[in-house]
């Protein structure tokens, strides 16, 4: 049998598991793991990134627009614990990862060490599942295990933290990928039953409507959402995560849930008699209050988790099933329908809604840019085919809003943890992993200044990202917040932003700043046809508000338009 | 309505279980009355028992979450009517005190046993539930109470099936 060293093994476990993509930073105790990897340089694209942090939230966004497995490596100490915010992204986000930690020496274990951390005790709450290795024969099998979880049932991150003498040890080598855990059921037998109760509450319903999530992307149910929706007749809402599962331009979709969600699915969710939610799992920002959401109507609720069933809304039907695989069953057993009146009810209220927000606009109508305005000539300019990488705030709700997400897997965002800092790496890692599509972050001034220190990965691995900096000299959302509800007390949300195109061009990425109505289109299209990276930014309307809102503790029926 | 609750948690014998499933209480702001960690039946496989009290929405809440960590098996919960649950408790009371035939008496009616004599000292043990042990506690106190123990509970469940069936399960699949 073949000797490895433990450093050896793991990166034969992730040629094994046809990994070709890693970012990391290295570090004293993840030497030997790096110093291996050096001999496999062609095999595995190794992406140094400038902190740990842009790493793991690059490999989510690798993760996201790819389907697989997103693979990190960090230093033990700083290098570990600056994956925590990732970590708990990648939790809350169902993304799966893989993060691999090195650890001083198994002797120096809880010694206060130089660069010692509990990683496995502070990762434990934002991990699906972690694991330390002492010993350099439990390699190949604890990396199998970890590939497993992460990606089977509800994808999620797992991080195994390998200590140097482990990495440094040789044992003998052999690999098998891990398919069963006795104590972890990832792929739910389908109580059939319960599906059969749900077509039969399907076929019956005059006004339903379905909410998706981004589990019809995770189970690759996006063609059978398609004739399911097609034969049922089936309105279909998005949540945040969720667009791109459905094809906005799809007649049946009627636009995305929650706080700064659309006008019509919001007020239709307390209108309709049967609400089918589907890889989606009732987030506080997509029901506002719980116990006046949806209750005129029986609820159905399909998810691969088990613990989300009746977890926030009471559910009539509980479908404790992979999504493709329910949807595949539903498809035979609900009659063909169409729900023409009741599709119109939400083409009106959407009309509504248009107008309205429309009035507002004409009120502040000059040659100001509105963040809006750039989502929607982008999204145009475009064709909503591009994958759109978002950080957290009022460009985020924009960019949902706005942007015709038409391809599956094409919107990147940090949704519940809410992670500021996320979408610059995270736009370099859906490059390297759809190398062919347009990748553009859309960031706002105070995200961006949080991890532009990865402009520095997108000059030294040439990642052509294109990045849409929309500054309000504000923290928007928090300002937003200030107006309505804290009396115009903007406590600290005013920011000053350092000039973004020397700073780009100091990194050698071509860059542009636009702050006029009448530039727009150009800036827009020059960016696009760039080659390279680019970076525009557009200064926008400094007090925009985002409409509608559904202001926490009201009921999404009291979603307001001004 | 608050209630108290047994929960019943096998997992495999892996570092951090205890952890992984405290966190689970801590994150929901609910606070462990006892807890106790054991092998099974089964080789390889612990057992936890942790009571508390809280509603039954949250604890079915809490199940779905501890179910959901990758190396437990199985976890149940059970009201006080479906377990036999035990606790054990230690006194530690002066050998002096003994003299007088009071604390004999006590010890006699709360069928407790003497597990120790030393000449300075004696130690009481009584099994039970919490009311028992505590009443004990409550009439050895005016002799003087040196030094109290009590473990958290241990509970077997009623109903003839559970965990075994459940491994049995596995196995076929």
């Amino acid at each position: 049998m073949e000797k490895l060293t433990g450093a050896q093994a793991v990166i034969q476990v992730l040629l094994t598991e046809e990994i070709t993509t890693v970012f990391g930073y290295p570090g004293g105790a993840i030497m030997p793991i790096y110093d291996a990897l050096f001999d496999y340089s062609d095999e595995i694209h190794h992406i140094l990134v400038r902190h740990e942090q842009g790493a793991i939230h690059a490999a989510q966004g690798y993760a996201r627009v790819t389907g697989r497995t997103g693979v990190v490596m960090a230093t033990s100490g700083p290098g570990a614990t600056n994956l925590i915010t990732g970590l708990a992204d990648a939790m809350i986000d169902s993304t799966p990862l893989v993060c691999i930690t090195g650890q001083v020496s198994s002797k120096l274990l809880g010694t206060d060490a130089f660069q010692e951390t509990d990683v496995i005790g502070i990762s434990m709450p934002v991990t699906k599942w972690n694991c330390q290795i002492t010993r350099t024969e439990d390699i190949p099998s604890i990396m199998a295990k970890a590939f497993y979880i992460a990606r089977s049932g509800r994808p999620g991150p797992v991080l195994i933290d390998i200590t140097k003498d482990a990495q440094f040890g040789v044992s003998d080598f052999s690999f098998e990928k891990c398919t069963h855990i006795r104590s972890y059921n990832p792929t739910p037998e389908i109580d059939y039953s319960s599906l059969e109760a749900a077509a039969e509450l399907i076929n019956q319903a005059k006004k339903p409507m379905m909410v998706i999530g981004q589990g019809i992307m995770l189970s690759e149910a996006e063609e059978a959402l398609r004739t399911f929706a097609d034969k049922s007749g089936i309105p279909v809402a998005s949540t945040l995560l969720g667009l791109g599962a459905f094809p906005c331009n799809h007649p049946l979709f009627v636009g995305f849930v929650g706080m700064h969600g659309d006008y019509a699915p919001n007020i239709k969710t307390n209108e309709c008699d049967l609400l089918i939610g589907i890889g989606m799992r009732f987030d506080d920002r997509v029901t506002g209050d719980t116990s006046r959401y949806a209750t005129q109507a029986t609820i159905i609720h399909i998810d691969i988790d088990a613990s989300e069933l009746n977890k926030i809304i009471p559910t009539d039907v509980p479908v404790h099933a992979d999504a493709r695989e329910a949807l595949l069953f539903l498809t035979h057993l609900v009659k063909e329908r169409s729900h023409e009146s009741w599709v119109n009810e939400f083409k009106e209220a959407k009309q509504t809604e248009v107008e309205t927000l429309s009035k507002g606009y004409a009120n502040c109508d000059t040659q100001d840019v509105r963040m809006d305005e750039v989502i929607k000539l982008l999204s145009n300019l475009t064709h909503g085919e591009s994958i759109i990488v978002t950080d957290v705030g009022q460009h985020q709700m924009m960019a949902a809003r706005y942007y015709q997400y038409n391809k599956t897997k094409s919107n990147v965002t940090s949704g519940g943890l809410g992670t500021m800092g996320f979408a610059l790496p995270a736009a370099i890692g859906a490059k390297l992993g759809m190398p062919d599509k347009d990748v553009i972050a859309i960031i706002g001034d105070g995200g961006f200044q949080m991890t532009l220190q990865e402009l520095g990965t997108i000059l030294q691995s040439k990642i052509p990202v294109k990045i849409v900096i929309l500054n309000n000299n504000f923290l928007g959302m928090v300002r937003q917040w200030q107006e309505m509800f804290f009396e115009r007390r903007y406590s600290f949300t005013e920011m000053i932003s350092p000039d973004y195109v020397k700073l780009a061009e100091s990194y050698g990425i071509q860059a542009k700043s636009i702050a006029s109505k009448t530039d727009l289109e150009d800036g827009l299209r020059e960016m696009l046809d760039a080659k390279e990276a680019y970076l525009l930014e557009v200064k926008v309307v400094k007090e925009e508000n985002v409409f509608p809102m559904v202001p926490t503790g009201a009921s999404v029926s009291e979603i307001r338009l001004a | 309505m608050e209630k108290t609750f047994t929960v019943s948690i096998f997992t495999e014998n892996s570092i951090g279980m205890l952890n992984r499933i405290t966190i689970i209480f801590t994150r929901r702001h609910l606070n462990i009355d006892s807890i106790t960690a054991s092998e099974s039946e089964v080789k390889d496989v612990h057992r936890y028992t942790i009571t508390l009290k809280t509603t039954r929405e949250k604890i079915d809440k809490v199940l779905g979450q501890i179910e959901k960590l990758v190396d437990v098996i199985k976890a149940f919960v059970h009201e006080e009517n479906e377990i036999v649950f035990q606790e054990l408790a230690l006194y530690k009371i002066k050998t002096a005190s003994i003299s007088n035939g009071e604390v004999e008496q006590v010890i006699r009616d709360h069928h407790a046993r003497i597990l120790s004599v030393d000449p300075l000292f004696m130690v009481v043990e009584k099994t039970g539930h919490v009311a028992d042990t505590q009443l004990l506690f409550e009439k050895l106190k005016p002799f003087g109470i040196l030094e109290f123990a009590r473990s958290g509970g241990v509970a077997v469940t009623k109903p003839m099936k559970e965990l075994s069936t459940y491994l049995k399960e596995l196995k076929v699949k």
